[in-house]
C-alpha cells in the first residue's frame, strides 16, 4: 500500500508541472490584456502602457515569464493578485474554507441521501418508488443550478421565511474567523444563537449545491447495484436463505460502491463548478466567483495560482478515492 | 439579519449603556471593493467601500450635484493667471485610528503633499507600493497639470500648475484625491507593511474602517470625531451580494436596508410593493454610436445626419435599457450644468432619411456596427442595440454587419483612426465638468484615442478650449452651449441614451440622495425608529 501510494505521488511531480504550464498558458492565450481591462474606456497612453508593462513583466520574454513564473511556485510564492494586490496565497486561503465547508455539507446531503435512494430503487426495480425516483433524478440532473436557487431562495426565504437568503451568518454576529469554518467559528465565538445561524445559512445553499451529485449517485448506485443483484453469488446468498437486509446492505452494496466512490470523487470538481453559481447567488465568499472575477479582469496571477491549487485539491481526492478502493475492494490493494 | 434582530440589539447595547441610539445601516453592495486606498482603482464599487465612508477631499462634491464645495480645504484662491491655487486647510480635523496605529498629530498639509506626491513623485517610497498604477490621476493629466505642490506653512498649501485649468477645483474632490495620513503611511512604512494603507485604511471622513471579509462583509464605525455633521447611524455594514435579485428578496425580507443597481425589469414591481421605496435619476453618462468621420461617405455631416434620422430611439430605450433610460440628444447629461436644453433632437424619419442619402449621392451603403461585448450602465445589452439598428438602417437601405471583440481589443482597435465602421460606446463622467465629456471625448487632442469619431472641428475645438481656463462657470456654460449647437449640427455620433439609476430601500430609510456622479453615499442618511 505505502508502495502504491508513494508510486501515485510520484506521478504528482509531471501533473504538477503541466497543469502549471497549462494555467499559465491558458489565461495568456485568451484575447485581451490586464491592462486595457484595468484602464476601461479611459485608455492608457503608449508611454503610460510601456511603464505599467514592465511593472508587470510582460516586457519580458514568454519563457521567462514562465520560469519566473514556476521558480516562484516552487518557492511557494505564487504572486500578487494584480487587482487586490494582495497575495494570491493568502486571497485563497481566506476564501478557501468557505468552499471548502459548503462543498462537505453539499456531498454529505448528496451521499446521505443518495445511496439509500439508489439501493431502494434497486431493490424495488420497476416499482412506483424506483419510476418516481429516477424521473425526480433526472430533473435535479438536469435543472439549471441558477434558477433552481432562485426559486428556493423565493419559497423559503422570501414566503416562508425559514431561512435567510443569502450569506454565510447573520451580520449581527462579528467574531473572528481564525479556522474560516463558520461552522467552527461560531461555536468558539461563544456567542449566543451564532451556530444556529450558521447552521441555517447553510440549508439552502448545501442543497442547491448538492442537488446534482444527489442525483447523479442515486443513479450511480441504483445501476450498480442491479448490476450486483443479478451476480450469482447473491443468489446462492438468496438460495441459503440469508435475510434481504443482509444481502443487500452488506453483500451487495459493498460491491456495488466502487463505481458509487468514483462517481462521488469525480463529483469534486463538479462540485466546484457549481460552487461559481452557488457562490454567486448564496452571496458565499469562496473561491468560485474569486476565479471567475479573475478570470474576466485578466489578473494572470490570480487565474494561475487558484487553478494550481485547485488541481492540487483534485489530485489529493483523487489520490484519497484509489486509497479508498483498496480499503472496499481488498483485491485492488494487492495488485 | 433581520431588522427584529437589529432593533433589539439597539435596545441590549441602549440598556447596558453602551448608546442611546446603536443603529447600523445595512446596504447590500454588489461586489468586493478591490481594495481601500481610492487612488489605486477606478470602479465605483471601490469608491463606495473607501473614498466615500472613510475619506475626505481638499474640495468636495455636495452630495446629489456636481456642485464642489470646501471639504478638508476650507477656501481656496485662484491667482490672476490661474496658474496658482492657494488652499486653506481645516484646522482640529482628527484622523482615524486602528489597531497598529493611533495618530500624535492633526491633518495639516504634510498629509495634501503626500497624498499626492505618492502619486507622481517616483522618488516616493509609496510610489510602488501596491503595484500602484494611479489610474486616475494619469488619466486626469495631473502629472503634466501639477508643476509643483508647496507648503506655504502648515495649514496652507498652494499648486503651481503649468496652464490655467478651470476643471482642478471639481478634480480635487474626485476619489484619487482622497486625503491620507502620512504620519500613517510613514509608521506603516517603518513596520514593514506599507501595503496596510490600502487594506486597513485610515481617513478622516464620517466613518471608520473596522473590517473586512472579501465577498462577504465590510464594516464601518460611526467616527465620532468627525469635523462635519457626524454620520446619522452608529454603523455601517456593506452586505456584499452580487446578484440582483437576491438583493431584492433581501430587501424585502428585511437583511438589508438599501441596494443598488436592481434589474431593470424587477423595477415596476418594486414601485407597486408597499413597503419598498424606489428613487431614481439619470445617470451622469452617455451612450453612443461614433461614426468614422474619416473615411468616406461617413466623412460627410449630412450622412451621418441622415443615419441618425433613421434611428428608433424611442424603441431601443424599451426594448435595451427596459424604461431604465432616456434618450439623448446631446453629448452630456441633462443633469450636468450648461446643458442645452434647447437643442433639438433628430427626429426619427425613415422615409426623410432615405431621401437624404440619396440626395448625397449614397446608394448601395455598409456599415459595420461595432457591439461591446460587455454590459455598461449606458448601454446594457449593445448587442441587441446593434441588432435593432441593423433594422433600422435596412429600412433606409443600409446594410449592417455587427462586429464585436474582446473588451480590451474593443477599446483598443476602435481607436485606430482608419477604423472600419461605427462604434457603440460611451462614457460616465468623472467629476461633472463638461469638459471632462466635450474635451475627453471630441476634442481634436483625443483623435486616434478616446475621440472614435475621429472627429476635430476647429470650430468646436476652439469653444472647448477657450471654456477650459476661464474661472467663471456662467462664461464657460455659455462656450459650451454653443459647442452643443455644433456638435449637433456636424453629428459626429448618433447620442442614443443617458442611464436612468435606481435606488431601492425600505421605507425606514431616512434622508437617501441620489448621486449623480454616480456613488452610493451614506454619510447623512439615517433610520427611522
Amino acid at each position: 500500500m505505502l508502495n502504491y501510494i508513494l508510486g501515485r505521488l510520484l506521478t504528482f511531480i509531471p501533473t504538477f508541472i503541466g497543469v502549471t504550464l497549462i494555467s499559465f498558458s491558458f489565461i495568456r492565450a485568451l484575447p485581451g490584456d490586464p491592462i486595457q481591462v484595468m484602464a476601461g474606456e479611459r485608455g492608457v497612453s503608449e508611454a503610460r502602457y510601456a511603464e505599467l508593462a514592465a511593472q508587470y513583466g510582460f516586457d519580458q520574454p514568454i519563457y521567462i515569464q514562465f520560469w519566473d513564473y514556476l521558480t516562484g511556485v516552487l518557492q511557494g510564492d505564487l504572486g500578487t493578485s494584480f487587482v487586490t494586490k494582495r497575495p494570491v496565497w493568502d486571497e485563497f486561503f481566506a476564501l478557501f474554507p468557505a468552499t471548502l465547508e459548503l462543498s462537505f455539507f453539499a456531498m454529505l446531503f448528496a451521499v446521505l441521501l443518495g445511496l439509500p435512494a439508489g439501493v431502494i430503487a434497486a431493490v424495488n426495480r420497476g416499482k412506483l418508488f424506483d419510476r418516481a425516483l429516477m424521473s425526480t433524478a433526472l430533473v435535479g440532473y438536469s435543472m439549471p443550478i441558477f434558477w433552481w436557487a432562485l426559486l428556493l431562495i423565493i419559497v423559503f426565504s422570501g414566503n416562508l421565511q425559514w431561512t435567510p437568503v443569502s450569506g454565510r451568518i447573520d451580520l449581527l454576529y462579528y467574531f473572528p474567523n481564525p479556522t474560516g469554518f463558520m461552522i467552527i467559528d461560531s461555536l468558539a465565538s461563544g456567542q449566543k444563537g451564532a451556530f444556529a445561524s450558521a447552521v441555517r445559512h447553510l440549508v439552502l445553499p448545501t442543497i442547491v449545491l448538492g442537488t446534482i451529485p444527489l442525483a447523479v449517485i442515486a443513479r450511480q448506485t441504483r445501476s450498480a447495484m442491479l448490476e450486483v443483484l443479478g451476480e450469482d453469488y447473491i443468489r446462492t446468498a438468496r438460495a441459503k436463505g440469508m435475510s434481504p437486509g443482509r444481502i443487500n446492505g452488506i453483500h451487495a452494496l459493498r460491491n456495488a460502491l466502487i463505481p458509487v466512490v468514483t462517481v462521488i470523487g469525480l463529483s469534486v470538481g463538479t462540485l466546484l463548478a457549481g460552487a461559481i453559481l452557488t457562490e454567486t447567488i448564496f452571496s458565499w465568499p469562496g473561491i468560485g466567483k474569486w476565479m471567475v472575477d479573475s478570470i474576466f479582469r485578466r489578473d494572470y496571477p490570480v487565474v494561475q495560482g487558484g487553478l494550481l491549487l485547485i488541481a492540487v485539491m483534485v489530485m489529493i481526492v483523487n489520490l484519497t478515492v484509489d486509497m479508498l478502493y483498496g480499503v472496499i475492494n481488498p483485491k485492488i490493494r494487492k495488485r | 439579519m433581520s431588522l427584529k434582530k437589529l432593533m433589539a440589539t439597539g435596545l441590549l447595547l441602549s440598556t447596558l449603556g453602551v448608546s442611546a441610539h446603536a443603529q447600523s445601516l445595512v446596504y447590500c453592495s454588489e461586489g468586493s471593493p478591490e481594495g481601500f486606498d481610492p487612488a489605486l482603482y477606478t470602479s465605483g464599487t471601490t469608491f463606495d467601500a473607501s473614498s466615500h465612508p472613510i475619506y475626505n477631499r481638499l474640495s468636495e462634491f455636495k452630495t446629489g450635484t456636481t456642485e464642489t464645495i470646501p471639504g478638508l480645504a476650507e477656501s481656496w484662491e485662484v491667482s490672476e493667471d490661474g496658474k496658482k491655487i492657494t488652499f486653506n486647510l481645516r484646522k482640529g480635523v482628527k484622523f482615524h485610528s486602528n489597531d497598529q496605529f493611533t495618530p500624535t498629530r492633526d491633518f495639516n498639509a504634510d498629509d495634501v503633499i503626500f497624498s499626492f506626491d505618492r502619486q507622481g513623485n517616483e522618488e516616493n517610497p509609496y510610489y510602488t507600493v501596491s503595484g500602484g498604477t494611479w489610474e486616475y490621476f494619469n488619466s486626469m493629466s495631473m502629472p503634466e497639470l501639477i508643476e509643483s505642490i508647496e507648503k506655504v506653512d502648515d495649514y496652507t498649501v498652494v499648486f503651481n500648475l503649468t496652464r490655467p485649468e478651470a476643471p482642478i477645483i471639481a478634480n480635487m474632490a474626485m476619489d484619487f484625491a482622497s486625503i491620507q495620513s502620512k504620519e500613517y503611511a510613514d509608521a506603516m512604512m517603518e513596520a514593514g507593511t506599507p501595503e496596510m494603507l490600502n487594506q486597513a485604511p485610515i481617513g478622516t471622513g464620517p466613518f471608520q474602517f473596522q473590517a473586512y471579509q472579501k465577498d462577504a462583509v465590510i464594516r464601518y464605525l460611526r467616527n465620532d470625531e468627525y469635523w462635519g455633521d457626524p454620520a446619522k447611524v452608529e454603523s455601517l455594514i456593506f452586505a456584499i451580494t452580487p446578484d440582483a435579485s437576491v438583493r431584492y428578496q433581501k430587501v424585502q425580507a428585511g437583511e438589508c436596508h438599501v441596494m443598488a443597481y436592481p434589474n431593470p425589469a424587477d423595477v415596476q414591481a418594486m414601485k407597486d410593493a408597499e413597503d419598498i421605496v424606489v428613487m431614481e435619476q439619470e445617470g451622469l453618462n452617455v451612450g453612443y454610436l461614433a461614426y468614422n468621420t474619416k473615411v468616406a461617405p461617413f466623412d460627410n455631416a449630412k450622412v451621418r445626419k441622415a443615419l441618425n434620422m433613421a434611428i428608433d430611439k424611442q424603441a431601443i430605450i424599451d426594448v435595451v435599457f427596459q424604461g431604465s433610460g432616456q434618450i439623448a440628444k446631446n453629448p452630456i447629461p441633462p443633469t450636468m450644468w450648461s446643458y442645452n436644453d434647447a437643442i433639438e433632437d433628430d427626429n426619427y424619419d425613415p422615409e426623410a432619411a432615405k431621401a437624404m442619402l440619396e440626395a448625397e449621392g449614397v446608394s448601395d451603403l455598409s456599415l459595420k456596427i461595432w457591439a461591446m461585448p460587455v454590459q455598461r450602465p449606458y448601454n446594457p445589452n449593445a448587442r441587441r442595440m446593434a441588432e435593432l439598428m441593423q433594422e433600422d438602417f435596412s429600412k433606409v437601405g443600409v446594410n449592417v454587419e455587427i462586429v464585436s471583440y474582446e473588451w480590451g481589443e474593443y477599446l483598443e482597435r476602435s481607436k485606430a483612426e482608419d477604423r472600419d465602421g461605427a462604434v457603440l460606446l460611451g462614457w460616465t463622467g468623472d467629476n461633472g465638468d463638461p469638459d471632462n465629456f466635450l474635451a475627453v471625448l471630441l476634442g481634436c487632442d483625443a483623435v486616434g484615442g478616446s475621440n472614435r469619431a475621429q472627429w476635430c472641428n476647429e470650430d468646436f475645438d476652439k469653444l472647448i478650449q477657450e471654456a477650459k481656463v476661464l474661472s467663471s462657470q456662467d462664461e464657460r456654460a455659455a462656450l459650451y452651449e454653443q459647442a452643443q449647437v455644433i456638435f449637433k449640427d456636424q453629428a459626429p455620433w448618433a447620442t442614443i441614451a443617458h442611464s436612468v439609476v435606481f435606488m431601492t430601500m425600505r421605507p425606514e430609510v431616512e434622508g437617501y440622495i441620489v448621486h449623480p456622479l454616480g456613488g452610493h453615499i451614506f454619510n447623512q442618511v439615517g433610520l427611522s425608529q
